[in-house]
């Protein structure tokens, strides 16, 4: 496919990630514990308090009795036996505890980029073919708007109209409390409770796909190749979403494999807002109770995401233009 | 004779037939239905090495425990279905229901007592406070355990309260490392609702104790604890019905006074006089000018306590007048105030020696608070306040509870405003801010570094002195000396609501409100009869 062996470079790149994540390990690791105070802290609060002899002890069961080199050095060794720690508040391996989770951020996240890209891209090209058309200002108004704001604020409107004015959708939780049924009546509950969640997270993409698809799509209509393929004949259809879409869908897909990133980030806020019980809910729960282990997990697995979906992004370059391939 | 026998027996036979038919069918109350509750997630559910109200709503229902307390803060059976206490006030003798089974099906006797008692003792955050006097626990009997304690202690009885001493099963909690059991997670107790899931980030399920030992609760089939971190979130669960009850004020003030006025929720403050909780400005008393009463006063003096109940706290709870809970059995009514009164404030700052600067300040503290939105107002209330006597503070917000505690706890600040409950016994919640002895290097002590061996007699005294109207004497003592030195300045007390749906009633109005059982409660679309 490429022109020195596909193995080979994506062992090249799975071997350039593994500074990567040893950098996302120590800095973390390191910032996180520089902050005041500790998770022992967190437990007296929650406790109610505590005596000293109890402080202690639970300092040392969280292993925060040994200076700071001492635990990443134990740390370090631990993750590169696949084991990523226990949490210290949820009293579950954290690797147990993303897997548990990833799924149903894993379906917010597909769901959300799907609705994106599609009404992202459509309305970009729509637009760009008539830049100068009502719908056209309308669209590019309504992209700001989205792109300008704050998906936690987005969250709670969606969830005030659509809950509370107009009940018609679910505003927390992945599905009802305790639902009976079969697969199927499990399987439309989700999707029911999936709506305002990943539309939230959807509409700030939306926007950013709808600006990005209009400024590219303009550039390639405006080229000689489209105008040869106007110029032979074809159909304006076939002009635009085979000929233009093809080659202008390329800036898209490397701010795709960029957003992976933003989009865990973003989940984060949607998942608090609609308990959402997925990794970036695992996450603020973490960052709350300073569980340092559960906060290196996350952060750990989302690097390791992110790398692997712009590898996949730089694969799908290869896909829709030849000429990568053989370079 | 014959006749007056024959209607004896028959007397006694219709009375009997009518108290066991009576006690199935007098209570009407309908039954069934699904309670859905949101309040804070856990981090475990062992209330018998924890005090946090997290655990404590949850574990209620899953723990027995030997008594209740009425409205007046006086006991009534629970587990315990009666008990005695000597004269001496030394051997407190307590006879558990017979026939009372934990969720297991095993029997709870004397020995799971002991058993709880020596745990709580050994990791509660109150354990010692609350049963540092306790000799020995007597077991002989299976449903007889008897107390022995070293001396008079009056504050044992409130703390037999199951949020303070649940009683625990042995056999499932008896290993060597209680804070890892795995039960902590899948408790097993006694109480009227037994655990079935618990989905972290999402919800605990709770279904009905059918073995219950009180006969014929509880009411509801199941209970459903929900955990929706985003407040506006847990406000539209409310409204639209998706949730029935929320305590501890899990819900922001404004929109607990709008939902108030519509038919179907029903709003109360009661419920939480034995947690007692109140805010106040904790006072580093090491650091000059701070050492210096008449500076502390003068603090005191430009709080308008009304005017932050009334603006800041939005009416909930009451300004502070006392050094101990209003609610509580030994509040003192008669102590002088510190008036709203910004001239008495300059004036005592100018005999303190502390006379404006040609640039209008007299010296700068700081001021921290355990992190708070509401919390925040008040401090920047303050430091306006302490502008207009010359006070330059500065505020410092902690980014989060780990931040704000490791400054408190290393004695780092000046003023600290912070939120405490004073539970229902001064021994158990009170006396921890103000004696010597608990000058510590945590959160929730002495950290103001209080020193005054007159208050730590009276304290010490009035713990094993048993004639309530002594003790009293001796806590209204301390609390007068208390109110002239401030080592605190108490600013507000209560201010926790409970609101819920009115489809749903019995909710406990005792001193422990929702921090009880919630075997009372019942759904009004329930099946009655």
């Amino acid at each position: 496919m490429y022109s020195g062996s596909f193995g080979r470079y994506i062992l090249q790149r799975f071997l350039q990630a593994i500074p990567v994540v040893i950098g996302v390990v120590i800095l973390n690791f390191t910032l996180l514990h520089l902050a005041p105070g500790d998770p022992a802290m967190v437990f007296v609060g929650e406790s109610g308090g505590a005596t000293e002899e109890i402080l202690k002890a639970v300092r040392k069961d969280f292993g925060l009795d040994q200076s700071l080199a001492e635990q990443l050095w134990i740390y370090g060794k631990k993750v590169l036996t696949g084991d990523l720690g226990f949490s210290y508040f949820q009293g579950k391996p954290v690797l147990e505890l993303i897997l548990e989770k990833i799924p149903a951020t894993v379906l917010l996240i597909l769901t959300a980029i799907f609705l994106a890209v599609t009404f992202g891209v459509l309305t970009g090209v729509i637009v760009a073919q008539h830049p100068t058309s009502l719908g056209s200002s309308l669209i590019t108004i309504l992209s700001l708007f989205g792109f300008a704001m704050p998906v936690f604020w987005l969250g709670i409107m969606l969830i005030l109209a659509f809950s509370l004015y107009v009940p018609i959708f679910p505003g927390h939780g992945i599905m009802t409390v305790g639902l009976g049924g079969g697969l199927w009546e499990i399987a439309k509950d989700i999707l029911h409770h999936l709506v305002l969640p990943a539309c939230t997270l959807a509409i700030i993409y939306i926007a950013q796909y709808s600006r990005l698809s209009r400024a590219s799509m303009l550039e390639v209509i405006g080229s000689d190749y489209v105008r040869t393929a106007r110029a032979k004949g074809l159909s304006e259809r076939v002009v635009i979403y085979k000929h233009a879409l093809r080659n202008a869908i390329l800036p898209i897909l490397t701010v795709f494999g960029i957003q992976i990133g933003h989009l865990l980030a973003g989940a984060v806020l949607v998942e608090t807002v609609f308990t959402w019980p997925g990794m970036g809910r695992l996450m603020f729960d973490g960052i709350l109770r300073r569980d340092y282990p559960l906060i290196m997990g996350v952060l750990i697995f989302s690097s390791v995401l992110v790398i692997v979906a712009n590898l996949f992004t730089d694969l799908l370059y290869g896909v829709l233009d030849p000429r990568i391939r053989r370079r | 004779m014959g006749r007056l026998n024959f209607s004896l027996v028959l007397g006694i036979f219709l009375s009997v037939a009518l108290i066991s038919t009576g006690a199935a069918q007098t209570d009407k109350t309908p039954r069934g239905g699904t309670l859905k509750m949101i309040y804070q997630e856990p981090t475990h559910l062992n209330m018998a090495i924890v005090s946090g109200t997290p655990t404590g709503v949850p574990g209620l229902q899953i723990f027995a425990g030997l008594v209740q307390f009425d409205e007046q803060f006086q006991p009534r059976p629970y587990l315990a279905k009666k008990w005695e206490i000597s004269p001496d006030g030394k051997t407190y003798t307590f006879h558990l229901e017979e026939g009372a089974t934990f969720h297991d099906g095993k029997p709870i006797t004397s020995e799971d007592v002991a058993f709880s008692l020596e745990t709580v003792k050994a990791n509660h955050p109150f354990g010692v406070a609350m049963f540092r006097a306790i000799e020995k626990v007597d077991t002989s009997k299976p449903h007889t355990v008897v107390f022995r304690l070293q001396h008079p202690y009056p504050a044992f009885m409130a703390a037999t309260h199951p949020l303070l001493l649940p009683i625990i099963p042995k056999h499932i909690y008896g290993g060597p490392e209680i804070r890892k059991n795995p039960a902590n997670q899948k408790p097993v107790g006694s109480g009227p609702f037994k655990f079935v899931e618990w989905k972290r980030g999402q919800h605990i399920i709770l279904e009905r104790n059918d073995k219950f030992f009180r006969k014929g609760k509880p009411y509801l089939d199941r209970i459903i604890l929900e955990f929706i971190p985003d407040s506006n979130a847990r406000t539209v669960a409310i409204e639209t019905g998706a949730t029935h009850l929320i305590p501890f004020s899990y819900i922001p003030g404004d929109d607990a006074l709008r939902l108030a006025k519509l038919p179907q929720f029903g709003m109360t403050q009661k419920g939480y006089e034995a947690i007692g909780a109140r805010t106040w400005f904790a006072i580093n008393l090491r650091k000059p000018p701070l050492n210096d009463k008449r500076v502390r006063k003068a603090i005191a003096h430009v709080l308008d306590r009304e005017f932050l109940a009334k603006e800041i706290f939005l009416g909930f709870g009451k300004a502070a007048t006392a050094p101990f809970h209003h609610a509580g059995p030994f509040y003192h009514g008669q102590l002088p105030q510190y008036d709203f009164n910004v001239n008495k404030a300059n004036q005592l700052l100018d005999e303190a020696g502390f006379k404006r600067k040609t640039d209008g300040t007299r010296f700068s503290l700081n001021i921290d608070w355990i992190p708070n939105p509401v919390y925040q107002s008040v401090c920047e209330y303050t430091r306006e306040q302490l502008k207009k006597v010359g006070i330059n503070a500065v505020l410092r917000a902690s980014p989060d509870f780990p931040g704000w505690a490791s400054k408190i706890s290393a004695w780092d600040f000046d003023l600290n405003f912070d939120s405490v409950f004073d539970y229902p016994d001064p021994v158990i919640g009170i006396e921890r801010m103000y004696i010597s002895k608990n000058i510590k290097n945590l959160i929730w002590t002495n950290t103001m570094g209080y020193n005054n061996p007159e208050v730590d007699r009276l304290f010490a005294e009035a713990q094993v002195e048993q004639n309530f109207a002594k003790r009293k004497s001796l806590y209204h003592k301390g609390q007068e000396i208390l109110m002239d030195e401030l080592p605190l300045i108490w600013v507000q007390e209560g201010g926790f609501f409970t609101i819920h749906n009115k489809e749903f009633d019995g909710i406990p109005m005792d001193v422990w409100g929702v921090l009880n059982p919630l075997d009372t409660v019942y759904w009004r679309k329930g099946k009655t009869g």
